[in-house]
């Protein structure tokens, strides 16, 4: 263990931007729920019904988990029931990046040579991300606090996020153990995530049936959290698990680590084809290799989202029939009498914002194979720059259409009551906003190419508006700068063609000055 | 004979560093020509403009008869490049690099190919991210030598590889140039590898060029070391121009002198009385370590 202490010193210094960012921000976000929910259901009576609406409603309870109460910190508590995936997914990539990742480009090499203990590295990434945890953890309880909220329900609260992050730790630690590479490292470690989050959802759906499933809950470290319901009973044994799970997984992948070589994983690597197959002769086709994964992980992501999306479709009018005001809400929201077109339009306009970030990640691409100097290898066999940026903008451009119409497909197929041809318009509508997003990266990549992340602004200050822009009542030309606010709400709005066709030329031209930025400058930049 | 590789005065600036000031370049049609220089001398700098990846701020660059930045993508059918750091797709196998490298230059010799794996000891099988530095710089030199092509630029190819490689390495390259109609621009620090492999060489150093010629062309610049037991004091040799790094111990001398000055260091040394003489004759080593040290 020696030198663990100068080592969780340089995580801190080389993550002095990123760890702060998720620990504050995911710690404060319940806590603007707290005024929000006192602003739609001021009274206990209002409160009650949409509590008996939500908890028996399967798409909530498969995105947000089980409701028991409503009372104001219950329902904050429950409403903040996906923020536990967010904060295991930022535990489990900070293992990886400081242990495989590390030892992957070899700097971990470079620090073993020195006096530093062989289990030093492991340990500094396990004890950083946990204390990070901790720390959101307290972020959140102080926050909750500040918003007047009960000091029993609030620590709840707080462990809640605080044991899913150490959990989550101890799962990244294990499949950095496993393969030599940390890119199959997050993918494994994401693939148990994703299980934690189905047994969870199948164990609390079932929970609304006949309950013959709803032990699956407790295969799940999501769902031992959840079970602590905050505010409500405070029940903290299932804190016991997860702190017995911390430690579990944690003293499993010390001992992997003593079972394996410096640099190999335990699983073997594969071997592949010896000679590439015929169709392996153009740009295109190594684009289609180096994107393929990708575009499939999106893909399903957003047919799922369409799923969830298409099965709450169903009680929004339950939801709306029980309480007036929130049907103007949601009326406001659309700008639409038809309240499940609003919905759906509503939507339409969040997975529009999500395919956006697709665009922008797959645009980037671009720059990481600059980086990497994998671009440097093509561009000087006959291909030329157009050729090479084009094949991988054609995914950053079609591969949202590929995305979007698996959510509204899946959004339609969900959802049978409902005119799929009109749901699907809504979400495809999305595109031309989707594309002045990845044309933007596209910009800065081809002008500006070290500072290309700048992209990622875009998506950014999209979602800001999205979701701050109609409750703060913000000016209008704010809210214009979202590409996103100029698109037609469908289903149900007016379908104008004017802001579509403007939207693309706007994203035409900015892509063409990337690509003439592009061919001008030096590469690799 | 026409030039495979035409560069006159090239400037290159990243912001207010110049990077190449003034850099000459000639390489003949059919010749294996070493490119040399200390780190950041800016020779990976010329080869990306070579290639059409960066573009030059200041005088002419001719590559196979063509214009390297606006002719890069016919130009690079030409020829085949070998970087000194090589990075493969992690996800796809050495094989599959290879075979996808030869098809976007336009072709390549499957027997070659197999040759030089064989020669190689490669195993094409192996995903990218699990090749170690020295077999992915393999990937790459078995991608370059079974293309086609007129021009090889090789960018410290042998970095990474053990010597046995090496040699391996040696024995493709002179196979290329019994061939006679390929040329080949070859950045080394290797100086057995440049002395077995090339017919001229050019030295750069912070940009400019500081010596191009034939190797034996280059000898005739170095410093031969004299050490000699003499009859009395010599004076005025340490003063001599030419004379470098003057040591005198009682009766016995030791100095370095460029081949210019050395008739008239000897001179002194026969009027003084010599008693017995050690010369040195000239190495290359010393010629690179010479050129490669600045303002000493």
């Amino acid at each position: 263990m020696t030198g663990t202490g100068k080592l969780v010193r340089l995580i801190l210094r080389r993550d002095r931007v990123v760890l702060p960012l998720w620990v504050v921000l995911l710690g404060l976000v319940p806590a603007g729920y707290v005024a929000s929910f006192e602003g739609l259901f001021p009274t206990a009576a209002e409160r009650v019904a949409y509590a008996q609406v939500s908890a028996s409603n399967a798409g909530f309870v498969t995105l947000y988990g089980p409701l028991h109460g409503s009372s104001l910190g219950e329902l904050v508590a429950w409403r903040a029931g996906f923020l536990p995936v967010l904060v295991a997914l930022c535990a489990l990539l900070t293992v990886i990046r400081h242990t495989r990742a590390d030892e992957e480009a070899g700097r971990t090499e470079l620090i073993g040579a020195a006096a530093i203990g062989r289990p030093a590295p492991l340990a500094a990434a396990l004890i950083t991300t946990c204390a990070a945890s901790l720390l959101l953890g307290a972020v959140l309880t102080a926050a909750m606090l500040g918003q007047g909220m009960p000091g029993a329900g609030s620590v709840a609260f707080g462990a809640e996020m605080a044991l899913t992050g150490c959990s989550f730790a101890g799962v990244g630690a294990i499949t950095a153990q496993l393969t030599s590479s940390a890119r199959s490292a997050r993918s494994i470690a994401l693939v148990v995530l994703g299980v934690a989050f189905v047994l969870r959802v199948g164990g609390d759906v079932s929970a609304l049936g006949d309950g013959s499933l709803s032990w699956l809950s407790w295969l799940s470290p999501l769902g031992w959290v959840q079970h602590l319901f905050p505010y409500g009973e405070n029940d903290w044994w299932p804190a016991v698990l997860a702190v017995l799970f911390t430690i579990g997984t944690a003293g499993l992948a010390a001992v992997l680590l003593t079972r394996r070589d410096f640099g190999a994983g335990l699983l073997p690597a594969r071997l592949g084809p010896s000679s590439a197959a015929a169709g392996l002769r153009s740009p295109f086709a190594l684009a289609w290799r180096l994107h393929r994964g990708l575009l499939l992980g999106w893909t399903i992501g957003f047919a799922l989202l369409g799923l969830i999306f298409g099965g709450v479709g169903g009680s929004v009018l339950d939801i709306a029939a029980d309480n007036p005001d929130l049907g103007d809400i949601f009326a406001r929201l659309g700008g639409s009498s038809a309240l499940v077109d609003s919905y759906f339009a509503g939507t339409a306009g969040i997975v529009g914002l999500i395919a956006a970030c697709y665009a922008v990640q797959a645009t980037l691409r671009l720059r990481d194979e600059e980086q990497s100097g994998h671009a440097e290898a093509v561009l000087t066999t006959a291909v030329s720059r157009y050729t090479w940026a084009g094949t991988h903008l054609l995914f950053s451009l079609l591969g949202p259409v590929v995305v979007l119409a698996a959510e509204g497909l899946a959004t339609g197929l969900a959802y049978p009551q409902g005119d799929l041809g009109a749901i699907l318009a809504g979400t495809l509508v999305q595109l031309p906003a989707v594309w002045v997003l990845a044309a933007l990266a596209v910009l800065a990549f081809g002008l500006i190419p070290r500072l290309s992340a700048v992209a990622w602004a875009g998506p950014a200050l999209c979602l800001l508006i999205l979701l701050v822009g109609q409750t703060l009542q913000l000016d209008q030309w704010f809210l214009d700068l979202s590409p996103f606010t100029h698109v037609p709400h469908l289903p149900g709005g007016d379908a104008s063609v004017t802001p579509l066709v403007t939207l693309t030329l706007i994203a035409a031209l900015l892509t063409a000055a990337g690509i003439a930025g592009l061919r001008r400058r030096n590469l690799p930049d | 004979m026409t030039e495979a590789i035409d560069a006159t005065g090239l400037v290159k600036r990243f912001g207010p560093v110049a990077a190449l000031d003034g850099l000459e370049l000639h390489v003949a049609t059919g010749e294996v020509h070493g490119f040399l220089g200390p780190n950041g001398a800016g020779k990976t700098t010329t080869i990306r403009i070579l290639l059409g990846l960066m573009r030059h701020n200041g005088g002419s660059v001719s590559l196979l008869g063509g214009n390297p930045w606006t002719e890069a993508t016919a130009l690079h059918r030409r020829l085949a490049y070998v970087p000194g750091d090589v990075t493969l797709w992690p996800t796809l196998t050495g094989g599959e690099v290879i075979d996808l490298l030869g098809r976007l230059r336009g072709g390549l010799d499957l027997r070659r190919k197999a040759d030089l794996l064989e020669r190689f000891q490669l195993d094409p099988r192996k995903k990218g991210r699990t090749y170690s530095k020295g077999n992915r710089q393999k990937v790459a030199l078995i991608a370059a030598l079974s293309s086609d092509v007129e021009l090889l630029i090789l960018d410290e190819p042998t970095s990474g590889l053990d010597p046995l490689m090496e040699e391996v390495f040696r024995e493709v390259v002179l196979e290329e140039k019994r061939r006679g109609d390929r040329t080949v621009l070859l950045s080394s620090h290797i100086l057995a590898e440049v002395e077995a492999l090339c017919d001229r060489l050019t030295i750069i150093r912070d940009g400019r060029t500081v010596e191009t010629g034939t190797l034996s062309d280059m000898r005739h610049l170095t410093r031969t070391t004299i050490q000699a037991e003499l009859a009395g004091p010599p004076d005025g040799l340490a003063t001599l121009t030419g004379v470098h790094a003057f040591q005198l111990d009682h009766d016995r001398v030791r100095f370095d002198v460029d081949t210019e000055a050395l008739e008239p260091a000897l001179q002194k040394l026969v009027q003084v009385g010599v008693r017995s003489l050690v010369s040195q004759p000239p190495s290359l080593e010393e010629l690179f370590l010479r050129q490669y040290q600045a303002d000493r």
